[in-house]
């Protein structure tokens, strides 16, 4: 069958069950948005790249199933930079399509030319420059095969306008219905050493004060069941890293909650005192180590990764499980049932546990009436009034902190964030693409004001495709976090931090954007307001919480401390630790 | 190069897909983690799918590991090969131009000869000598010529392959 390279890379997209893709068109990709208007694939138009980025990211985050972007060349590519990186770091499976100038005019500086590949190849997965139509399918089907396998992360196909155009000769290709990889130096290794499964097994009956350290990779290896077997049957803690919120229930009695800079007491002072850390797709990443020479320093550890890389990278393992984290902790389980948990006494640690957890719960001083709200007051009062499997998007400061906290998780894949880069204006477009991927559930996006400034004008997407998202705006008129840290560290001395909180007028702007708005002012209208937006399915809504900007997030342990040395609330500083 | 520098050099013989673009990504992944790349030659192989690397890596810049656990995740590189110092045979080529004064010459020709290298051309007052060998034979060769004065100099960085069974180098 001939086809023309445009008409295959949307074939080839649609057989690898692509059902919704989010982009802008331009030039360079003009001739693969011709094909679209045929296809079967939903295409949801973006008013800004970052946005279609962030937006496939969400849709992979609450899935599981890769997500897609397409954009043109040029300034399109380099909106879309964001994105990748973040999908990077936190590797989420997601493909993204840029246009490429053609391919006569490549290096040429050409109108909108940009080295794309170059430019991406530190923060992709892999990326492909395609030169030849007929390599279009082949490209298409490698590029899913290597964002989906291994340890998951963001692929990029660039493509040149003339190998897509139908009015050049160049974009003529043959189509095959079977193309076949060529990938020799890619083999995703998922199998896990049984003599290693043995020594960890070891090491977890000879603990006395063992700890499962969780990141997101349990959650990427869908993960969750397995893990919940091995905490039932060996009767160890679990503490879910800001990744990994959900992959195990904050309900269940051996939930720590999150560990790091802005964990709390209990997980970060079990961590920081185990003698064992199981680390199960976890990276050990600073912000949850802290200070590296200090960090539990009597704990041996047991790290569980599918990349080999991660092994060893930051502390080295008395074991290393190279491998995918559900085949590891199923062959532990199995392991642990025929040979037993071991006969060391835990009661002591178990107590010590339970008396962190009464001594030093998370806590802040209550909204007063008349008062700006306290956020964290805001975010439980959204906990209880929403479905227990609602999804949540957060953006990057102290509002995600506090969500991270105080929200309660008990289902995977309903926390979404951006971790490893800490991106500012993830959640908007983020809650868009989980919505699009599970429209049945409930979506907030709890933001700051700084972040939904970058990203807010995706509502007008979330309207006029009908996507209707709910989004918790903590309005304290500062760059929050940044303010937080010049609090502590440079004597309140507030550089650039104050955004204002009336300009511009969120629920007039949210309005503008054809959504439902709601200003709360006052604690006694938080619950109100939380249901009527419960009752708006027909729009998006955003809500502008007027919230306390003195408010500080607790705990803390402050860069280049260890986690020992955490900071604690106020009114517990006199506990005995 | 001192015996403990020697020691700190780690050569990695990288055999990669021959496709645009993949020396750009393995050169870019050693600075983008900030690992220092001693020396590194590049060439097609017999196979013309694919091509080969070696790398001359400071172990003091990074964990051995960790280098080698990167570069396996670049989706082109198919193999690496860890060449142990003394299991292997190595060699680099130098191109000399140097000042040679009458008076000079038949010694440096003389201690040339017995290093193995070649005249390669010969002008007015000067001479172009080529020799291989490993790269502290060439070290030493290049020191005993700097003082006639050496004009133009051109080494081609290392290559490398495993010793067979019975090393007779
Ligand atoms: C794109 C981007 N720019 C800058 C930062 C640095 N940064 C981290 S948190 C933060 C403040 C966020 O302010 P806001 O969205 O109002 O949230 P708050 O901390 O007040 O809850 C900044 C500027 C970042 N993470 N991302």
């Amino acid at each position: 069958m001939k086809l023309d390279g445009g008409q295959a890379l949307i074939r080839s997209l649609e057989l690898e069950g692509v059902e919704v893709m989010f982009g802008l068109p331009g030039g360079a990709i003009l001739p693969v948005y011709d094909p679209i208007i045929d296809s079967s694939i939903r295409h949801i138009l973006v008013r800004h790249e970052q946005g279609a980025g962030h937006m496939a990211e969400g849709y992979a985050h609450a899935t599981g199933r890769p997500g897609v972007a397409m954009v043109t060349s040029g300034p399109a590519a380099t909106n879309i930079v964001t994105p990748l990186c973040d999908a990077y770091l936190d590797s989420v499976p997601m493909v993204v399509i840029t246009g490429q100038v053609p391919t006569g005019a490549i290096g040429t500086d050409a109108f909108q030319e940009c080295d794309t590949t170059g430019m991406t190849s530190g923060i992709t997965k892999h990326n492909f420059l395609v030169t030849d139509a007929q390599d279009i399918p082949r490209t298409i089907k490698e590029a899913f095969h290597i964002a989906t396998t291994g340890r998951p992360g963001p692929v990029l196909v660039d493509i040149p306008k003339d190998i897509v155009d139908p009015n050049n000769p160049n974009s003529a290709m043959e189509w095959f219905d079977n193309v076949e990889m060529d990938l020799p130096g890619y083999h995703p290794d998922t199998s896990v050493e049984p003599a290693a499964i043995q020594a960890a097994v070891a090491l977890m009956q000879a603990a006395e004060r063992p700890v499962l350290y969780v990141g997101g990779g349990i959650l990427k290896a869908r993960a969750a069941e397995a893990l919940r077997e091995l905490a039932e049957l060996t009767g160890f803690h679990v503490v879910t890293t800001l990744m990994a919120r959900g992959a195990f229930p904050d309900s269940h009695e051996l939930c720590l909650g999150m560990p790091g800079m802005h964990g709390n007491f209990t997980a970060v002072t079990a961590m920081q005192e185990s003698d064992l850390l199981i680390a199960l797709g976890s990276r050990f990443d600073d912000r949850i180590t802290g200070r590296l020479d200090g960090f539990a320093v009597d704990a041996k550890i047991i790290h569980v990764d599918i990349d080999p890389a991660e092994l060893g990278k930051v502390r080295r393992p008395d074991v290393a499980i190279q491998g995918d984290c559900r085949v590891a902790i199923e062959a532990m389980v199995e392991l642990l049932r025929v040979q037993g948990v071991g006969e060391s006494d835990r009661q002591a640690w178990r107590s010590r546990i339970s008396g962190w957890q009464e001594r030093f719960p998370l806590t802040y001083d209550p909204s007063v009436p008349g008062e700006a709200l306290k956020p964290q007051f805001v975010i439980e009062k959204l906990r209880d009034a929403t479905p227990d499997d609602t999804i949540v998007a957060s953006g990057v400061g102290q509002h995600q902190m506090w969500a991270s906290q105080y929200w309660k998780f008990d289902h995977p894949y309903t926390w979404i964030n951006s971790g490893g880069l800490g991106t500012m204006g993830f959640s908007i477009p983020a809650a868009i693409g989980a919505k699009v991927g599970c429209p049945d559930k409930t979506v907030w996006a709890i933001d700051g004001d700084g972040c939904f400034q970058m990203t807010a004008q995706e509502l007008v997407t979330a309207t006029v495709e009908n996507i209707p998202i709910k989004v918790a705006l903590l309005n304290n008129s500062y760059l929050g976090m940044v303010r937080q840290w010049q609090d502590m560290f440079y004597d309140e001395r507030h550089s650039e931090v104050f955004l204002s909180k009336d300009v511009p007028d969120y629920k007039g702007w949210a309005e503008a954007m054809g959504c439902f708005a709601l200003r709360v002012d006052d604690p006694d209208e938080v619950e109100n307001a939380i249901a009527q937006a419960n009752e708006v399915n027909d729009r998006p809504v955003v809500i502008d919480f007027r919230t306390e900007a003195r408010e500080k997030v607790y705990p803390m342990v402050a860069s280049g401390t260890t986690n020992s040395d955490l900071l604690v609330h106020p009114s517990q500083e006199d506990q005995p630790r | 190069m001192t015996e403990e520098t020697e020691r700190r050099n780690h050569t990695l013989v990288v055999t990669v897909e021959n496709k645009a673009g993949v020396l750009a990504r393995v050169a870019s992944l050693f600075a983008r983690r900030a690992f220092n790349i001693k020396s590194l030659a590049v060439a097609p192989i017999d196979d013309e799918d694919l091509s080969r690397i070696t790398i001359v890596v400071d172990g003091a810049s990074a964990p051995l590991e960790q280098v080698v656990n990167q570069l396996n995740k670049l989706i082109n590189v198919v193999h690496i090969q860890d060449l142990q110092p003394g299991h292997a045979v190595e060699r680099e080529l130098m191109l000399v131009t140097v000042t040679v004064e009458p008076d000079h010459r038949d010694d440096i020709v003389e201690k040339l000869d017995r290093a193995g290298g070649k005249v390669m051309s010969v002008g007015i007052d000067a001479m172009m000598l080529s020799l291989v060998g490993t790269p502290d034979r060439i070290d030493v060769f290049e020191e005993f010529l700097r003082p006639y004065g050496i004009l133009d100099l051109q080494r081609t960085g290392r290559v490398a392959l495993a010793n067979l069974d019975e090393p007779i180098d």
